[in-house]
């Protein structure tokens, strides 16, 4: 019982980091939020393009080594990814990766695919949730585009 | 027949004593083994700094299981983590005689706050091109090294003062100052000695030198500074008085005394203030680590401060202390002066209070180069006879011992220093040199172990040919008894040493360097900053590392007779993983870069080729795939500059 629910887990990983265009217009399939420091998020329909243009820097300048948006560098490439994962789990993944390694099971599995753990970078929680807000202006701006 | 019932008596009478024997042992033995038993994950009490003697370093260790934690570089390079050889590092190791790879480390020194180690920093001396160092102890890194100009052999250095307000420095080989040439059978009378007294700034613990004191050339051997009551004034013990320049080991042992220097530092500040100063033209180099740009930088200094004892009356004054004294340590409470006697095997005991008395009375027998000699009863607190052979240094518990290490005897003397009397002793393996209580030399002992620090290791351990590790040894004085627990080996000579309650190191660790405040004019923080540039034929490559690539990784355009610096970033924010950097055919050696930090290798290739480099940390799963390579391409090839690499 137990292995059919990790191999589950290692198939939702798999899934969850391809992000196809196929998948992006579903609900977040993976539930939990994750551990770490944001426990609920209460996000506007609209995207803050401020925000979202402040976390484009620093997704470059401090995710940029290991991620791309659209291929895999070192960790999964993250068009879709709001669509995949709560923003909770994305904010508490920036924030706290050593703790999601240790407890999460999709960090897990993702860890597993990869390899390579998910290094901190010390993002202040202003600066992970404008990460998250250039994710979801990211895949705003995709998802029309794929739905074609 | 009638006797053989005695004779298996007798027999089964001294196998049972064996036997009990043998169980006292193996309990004694058991017992000292969980004294120093550190379980799996948990930490020592203490930490222990040994300086490293020849290696040129620090080694640093946990009390009370000996685990060696670390060697901190400073006085030597080390080509393990690149530290000397890496451009950032380089200008630490300038002095006024360029350059020096190496060099002699004896006493380490820990800053102290109202007499106590406060566990900020670590100073300690370079003995044979004149330096003291700080160690910052939230990076164990080496801070700074400031030279000692007019000198020879900073034996006697860096001890501080009461709250660090100096470190001092002394000269054991006196020399022609300022240097010149002259013939050495001259040396009586012109040859001088200098005590420098380093000021540490209170806040950044950055050095400057003060003052020095222009004295007659002796050899100045140790120090030790006052404390409490005796606060503002610092001992430098010395040999040769006799002012020999050949064959010491006879010439320099002749009279039956020589002395301690009682050195009235808050006189000096007074005569520095009505203008007694002179300054004097001399070079020497003054280093320090520049935190926001990550990298060394030298500065050249050229004059000092030179303070004579005949201009400023009351500064200097000499005790008169049995034959060639060693060591010279203050108590806790700062009234007794503890000598070692080294050729003497009594020990005189010397009053601090009963020497202001003497100066005050004038109690002078006579002087030395204008120098008042103290009358030596007038100062004796107590002689303590047949104390043991060779005793060399002193440390203090809270109760009243102290314990003096005797080289020759090879043991420990625990004394009572106020009543003059023995209480115990301990051998020792072998021929001890220094020993060290926790805080030991400071207002307030942890007074739980003595480490002796052994000059001879011999059978100690498992035999590693002719050349063998040195021996340090732990031993318990909670007790009546001193209780030998723990032999471990250490690198290089243990001279002197210092410890200190764990928990005050510990909350000032530094855990990674924050990449925002990394301001290397080199730093790349993203890929897209990464780049490769040319200004002749200087080629910088900057570069980050992260789990597990090199971005650039693949780098052309590279000419034979081009000079490479490779400056890598490390983007980790996460403790413990460093990254490594190793070239084909470098000349120098590997960097390791700390999470945040960027250093820089030089890489000066041959030959056309194309030559790999890769990570020489293990830093993750993928570590083995960390590597590149660099197109080297003829002198007068065409090749473009161009690189490439993940995330660009
Ligand atoms: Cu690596």
């Amino acid at each position: 019982m137990r292995k059919i629910w990790m191999m589950g887990v290692v198939l939702l990983a798999f899934w969850v980091a391809r992000g196809t265009a196929e998948e992006t217009k579903v609900h977040p399939p993976y539930k939990g939020k994750g551990v770490g420091p944001v426990d609920t998020l209460v996000l506007a329909d609209t995207i803050n393009p401020e925000m979202a243009k402040k976390g484009a820097e620093i997704f470059k300048l401090k995710c940029s080594a290991c991620h791309a948006l659209d291929k895999r560098v070192v960790g999964p490439p993250l068009d879709g990814v709001t669509q995949r994962v709560r923003p909770e789990w994305i904010m508490n993944m920036i924030l706290n990766p050593q703790e999601m390694l240790q407890k999460d099971s999709l960090a897990q599995a993702l860890l597993g695919q990869y390899y390579v753990p998910m290094t901190p970078q010390n993002l202040t929680r202003e600066e992970a949730r404008a990460v998250l807000e250039f994710f979801r202006q990211n895949d705003a701006e995709k998802t029309p585009k794929n739905a074609d | 027949m009638k006797r053989w019932p005695w004779l298996w008596l007798s027999m089964l009478a001294v196998l049972a004593v064996g036997l009990v024997g043998a169980a006292k042992v193996k309990k004694l033995a058991r017992n000292a083994a969980k004294k120093v038993y550190v379980a799996p994950g948990e930490y020592d009490e203490f930490y222990a700094f040994l300086s490293g003697g020849f290696n040129g370093q620090i080694g640093v260790y946990g009390l009370p299981s000996g685990r060696l934690l670390k060697i901190v570089p400073v006085f030597a390079v080390n080509p393990e983590n690149g530290w000397g050889y890496s451009e950032e590092t380089k200008p630490m190791l300038m002095t006024s005689q360029g350059f020096i790879p190496w060099d002699d480390t004896h006493h380490p020194e820990l800053s102290q706050t109202d007499g106590v180690p406060d566990g900020r920093w670590l100073f300690i001396n370079a003995n044979n091109t004149p330096r003291i160092a700080r160690i910052d102890l939230g990076t164990f890194h080496t801070a700074e090294i400031i030279e000692i100009p007019n000198s020879g052999g900073n034996h006697p250095s860096p001890f501080t003062t009461q709250n660090t307000e100096y470190v001092v420095a002394g000269t054991r080989f006196s020399v022609p100052i300022p240097q010149r040439d002259m013939p050495i059978a001259n040396y009586k009378g012109n040859f001088k000695g200098t005590f420098t007294f380093v000021k540490v700034d209170s806040k950044t613990g950055e050095m400057s030198i003060a003052f020095q004191i222009l004295v007659p050339g002796f050899d100045y051997d140790l120090a030790h500074c006052g404390k409490g009551p005796s606060h503002g004034w610092c001992f430098f013990s010395m040999y040769n008085s006799e002012e020999s320049h050949t064959f010491l080991e006879r010439n320099a042992s002749q009279k039956d005394k020589d002395y301690i220097a009682a050195v009235n530092w808050k006189r000096a500040e007074e005569c520095l203030k009505e203008g007694k100063g002179e300054k004097m033209k001399t070079v020497y180099y003054h280093n320090y680590w520049d935190e926001e740009r990550m990298m060394a930088v030298s500065e050249k200094k050229t004059s000092v401060t030179i303070l004579k004892p005949g201009k400023c009356e009351g500064l200097v004054y000499y005790i008169p202390t049995p034959k060639s004294p060693h060591g010279v340590d203050v108590d806790p409470s700062g009234e007794y002066i503890v000598p070692g006697g080294k050729l003497s095997s009594t020990i005189s005991v010397f009053s601090f209070s009963k020497m202001l008395n003497a100066i005050k009375n004038k109690q002078f027998a006579g002087d030395a180069y204008g120098i008042p000699v103290l009358k030596y009863e007038a100062v004796l607190h107590k002689e303590v006879p047949n104390l043991c052979l060779g005793p060399l240094h002193n440390e203090f518990d809270t109760r009243g011992n102290v314990y003096t290490s005797c080289f020759i005897s090879s043991e420990i003397v625990k004394w009572r220093y106020k009543e003059g009397t023995i209480v115990d002793r301990i051998p020792v393996y072998y021929s001890i040199g220094h020993l060290m209580i926790p805080g030991g030399d400071s207002r307030k002992p942890w007074d739980k172990y003595v480490v002796a620090l052994n000059k001879i290791t011999k059978d100690r351990f498992l035999p590693t040919g002719p050349e063998l590790a040195q021996s340090a040894q732990l031993i318990d004085i909670t007790g009546k008894k001193m209780e030998m627990l723990l032999d471990f080996p250490t690198m290089g000579e243990p001279h002197y040493a210092q410890g200190i309650k764990a928990d005050l190191v510990l909350k000032r660790q530094v855990k990674i360097y924050r990449l925002e405040n990394n301001h290397h004019p080199f730093a790349v923080k993203s890929p897209a900053e990464t780049k490769v540039t040319r200004k002749g034929r200087r080629v910088d490559v900057q570069m980050i590392a992260i789990r597990t690539h090199f971005t650039p990784d693949n780098i052309e355009g590279i000419r034979v007779g081009d000079t490479v610096y490779f400056h890598v970033t490390n983007l980790e924010q996460d403790w413990d993983i460093p990254h490594g950097f190793a070239v084909y055919g470098a000349k120098n050696t590997n960097i390791l870069i700390m999470p945040g930090q960027t250093l820089t290798l030089k890489w000066v290739p041959k030959s056309p080729g194309v030559y790999p480099f890769y990570c020489t940390d293990f830093c993750s799963a993928l570590h083995q795939e960390m590597q590149g390579y660099v197109r080297v391409s003829p002198r007068n090839a065409r090749v473009k500059l161009s690189w490439a690499g993940a995330g660009l």
